[in-house]
């Protein structure tokens, strides 16, 4: 794999690791991303991951683009050499599929939609061969994803299944854009899922509702005090199915800031998962919880 | 010591110059979109030129003070008003405790900055007090400001004076914004690229402190590819990686749109190249239907732009006796 640069005007470096989406080219960018932080080059001030790219903004008073661009380009080669290796998170995400407020939403933009005559998540069961929106939902819900990237608006991360590429389920994005979204909608697009973080627009099929904040700018929420957003690349979810007595007890905990969401630290192999996916996704399974 | 907001006007927040460091997390560095005139409006009141300062965008605020302050107002040309008396833009005054500030219309520009002596003393949210509406993160309540507000305002010895129209900045008609091509420039034939700087492009209604939209050019011609798995059909589709601050996407391959200080910070539409960084204060000066032309530099020439830009500023101060 090699990474193709481009200056992004004169204030940042992009970072192409591959035009197609892998977890092989998430974890190249996510480790040269991680060596570019370690080196601490004079003049860099941001440092962006992405699914499988990156970007690297500078300060063009304090270095030369080019000797930057000389500076990344050593890097490659020790980075995509790196044994991918993840001292990580794993997390369990209650999701209230088929829920009132995104079923609401998706019917007042039915005209931008593939199906008018569906829902999101009947389109999405038809569209990925599956026999309806229950195996769907346990499609989506049973094997772990990982965060390929945190962004778009505050917060919101990008998920990526941790399945073979045959198992993935895609689902194209709304023909037109939807102007609105429910907070903590559970949206798909193309081979992604999100969370969206804040209400807006958005282009992602909608699933569901989850009750737990993901991004607190007032930071009271208690697992948000010192970060106000949750998730960074390299995260491990497991969406979890919850039912609407489920989701209104949670709540109530969100409201009352006694939530508190299951998280787990986890090592993440790269070559154990691609010679094991069954195993490895089971062993994460079992450090979720607490076994 | 505070401002009170009689009426908001179309949309005005508190913005400084900015939040860096989250960007790789969603949030992006927003702050003034005419950083020129924000610094210019600080520097006449006696600010620090970082300080806070009221953005507002077509429609004037009316604002009363409850204290003695130094008043100044950049960018557009959207003609202040002391209890009902015009005032002179990019030109310090005082204000007494009751006074009001009123604005008449907008007869040229898109934005002015209100600065006040001591600044606009909200909370620092992330190391910056500009608002980011779309997270409700920073200024006065993470929002545009509405009417009943109150601003509190640091303490500020005040300034004086008045900057010269030949020391401002405004685009030009058409607006001429310089652009570095790259990113996925690869991505359009030679044809629709040379057509893409040829033609007049006009600002959409779409426009705020996100992005800017531009429609009315050719539709591009994308170079024939099969699309790469995540990528999504659409050939102005990309596997969602990261958005540069003025990056130029064009979502279908018909009406490009330029990320501004409110940036999303990634998705999966192609982007031609960044509207380089000297140029990105004259965008937030543009009403929407003004014409625009996107003009191809080179790296060095964008460093030259920027060199400029630091000279014009260095001007500004000395104008100032800063």
């Amino acid at each position: 794999m090699s990474i193709r640069f481009s200056f992004g005007g004169d204030e940042h470096i992009f970072a192409e690791v591959s035009e197609e989406m892998s977890l092989e080219a998430f974890f190249t960018s996510l480790s040269m991303t991680n060596a570019v932080k370690a080196a601490g080059i004079t003049g860099v001030t941001e440092i962006c991951p992405a699914n499988a790219s990156f970007q690297v903004k500078f300060d063009p008073d304090r270095i030369k683009p080019g000797d930057l661009l000389k500076e990344l380009q050593s890097m490659e080669g020790a980075a995509s050499k790196s044994d991918a290796t993840l001292q990580t998170r794993i997390m369990e995400i209650p999701v209230f599929y088929q829920d009132p407020w995104t079923h609401e939403t998706l019917m007042r933009f039915r005209e931008r939609h593939q199906n008018p005559n569906a829902t999101d998540l009947e389109y999405a069961a038809e569209v990925n061969g599956l026999g309806g929106v229950e195996d769907f939902i346990k499609a989506h819900s049973s094997q772990p994803w990982f965060v390929s990237m945190v962004g778009f608006v505050a917060g919101l991360p990008f998920l990526y299944q941790m399945v073979e590429r045959k198992r993935q389920l895609q689902v194209p994005k709304y023909l037109r854009p939807r102007t609105d979204t429910p907070k903590l909608t559970i949206g798909h697009g193309g081979c992604f899922s999100c969370i969206y973080s804040v209400r807006g627009a958005g282009g992602y099929q909608m699933f569901g509702v989850t009750p737990m904040p993901i991004y607190d700018p007032t930071q009271k929420v208690s697992y948000l005090q010192d970060e106000m957003c949750l998730f960074k690349p390299g995260d491990i979810v497991k969406w979890k199915s919850v039912t609407r007595d489920e989701y209104d007890a949670a709540i109530e905990a969100v409201d009352a800031n006694r939530y508190e969401p299951v998280i787990r630290p986890a090592t993440f192999s790269l070559s154990a998962f691609n010679k094991d996916m069954g195993s490895t996704n089971a062993k994460l399974m079992e450090t979720l919880h607490g076994r | 010591m505070a401002v009170n907001v009689i009426s908001p006007g179309l949309s005005t927040t508190v913005q400084d110059l900015g939040r860096p460091g989250y960007y790789h997390v969603g949030i992006p560095i927003s702050g003034g979109m005419d950083r020129f005139a924000l610094r210019a409006a600080n520097m006449l009141v006696g600010n620090d030129e970082g300080a806070a300062v009221l953005e507002a965008v077509f429609l004037g605020p009316e604002l009363e003070f409850t204290v003695p302050a130094t008043v100044a107002v950049t960018g557009g040309d959207l003609p202040p008003k002391l209890n009902g008396d015009e005032r002179s833009t990019w030109e310090a005054f005082p204000v007494k405790a009751g006074d009001r500030l009123s604005f008449g219309y907008l007869k040229s520009g898109a934005r002015v900055y209100i600065a006040v002596s001591g600044g606009i003393d909200v909370p620092v949210k992330l190391g910056s007090r500009s608002t980011y509406t779309l997270g409700a993160l920073g200024g006065h309540e993470g929002r545009a400001l509405k009417a009943g507000d109150s601003l509190p305002l640091g303490a500020g010895a005040g300034g004086k004076g008045a900057i010269p129209a030949n020391l401002r900045r405004m685009p030009g008609n058409p607006a001429e914004l310089r652009m570095l091509p790259g990113l996925y420039w690869h991505r359009i034939t030679a044809a629709a690229g040379k057509q893409f700087f040829a033609d007049t492009w006009k600002v959409a209604p779409e426009a705020d402190r996100i992005g800017y939209r531009f429609k009315g050019g050719t539709a591009l011609d994308f170079v024939p590819r099969e699309q790469p798995f995540g990528a999504g059909s659409n050939p102005s589709n990309i596997v969602d990686a990261c958005y540069p601050y003025g990056s130029i996407q064009v979502p279908g391959g018909t009406e490009p749109i330029v990320l501004h200080r409110d940036a999303v910070s990634g998705g999966g539409y192609m982007m031609l190249g960044c509207v380089i960084s000297a140029d990105m204060d004259l965008i937030g000066q543009l009403q929407p239907h003004s014409p625009a032309r996107f003009v191809e530099v080179s790296m060095d020439q964008a460093l030259a732009a920027r060199a400029d830009r630091k000279a014009a500023l260095a001007r500004l101060r000395a104008h100032l006796g800063r």
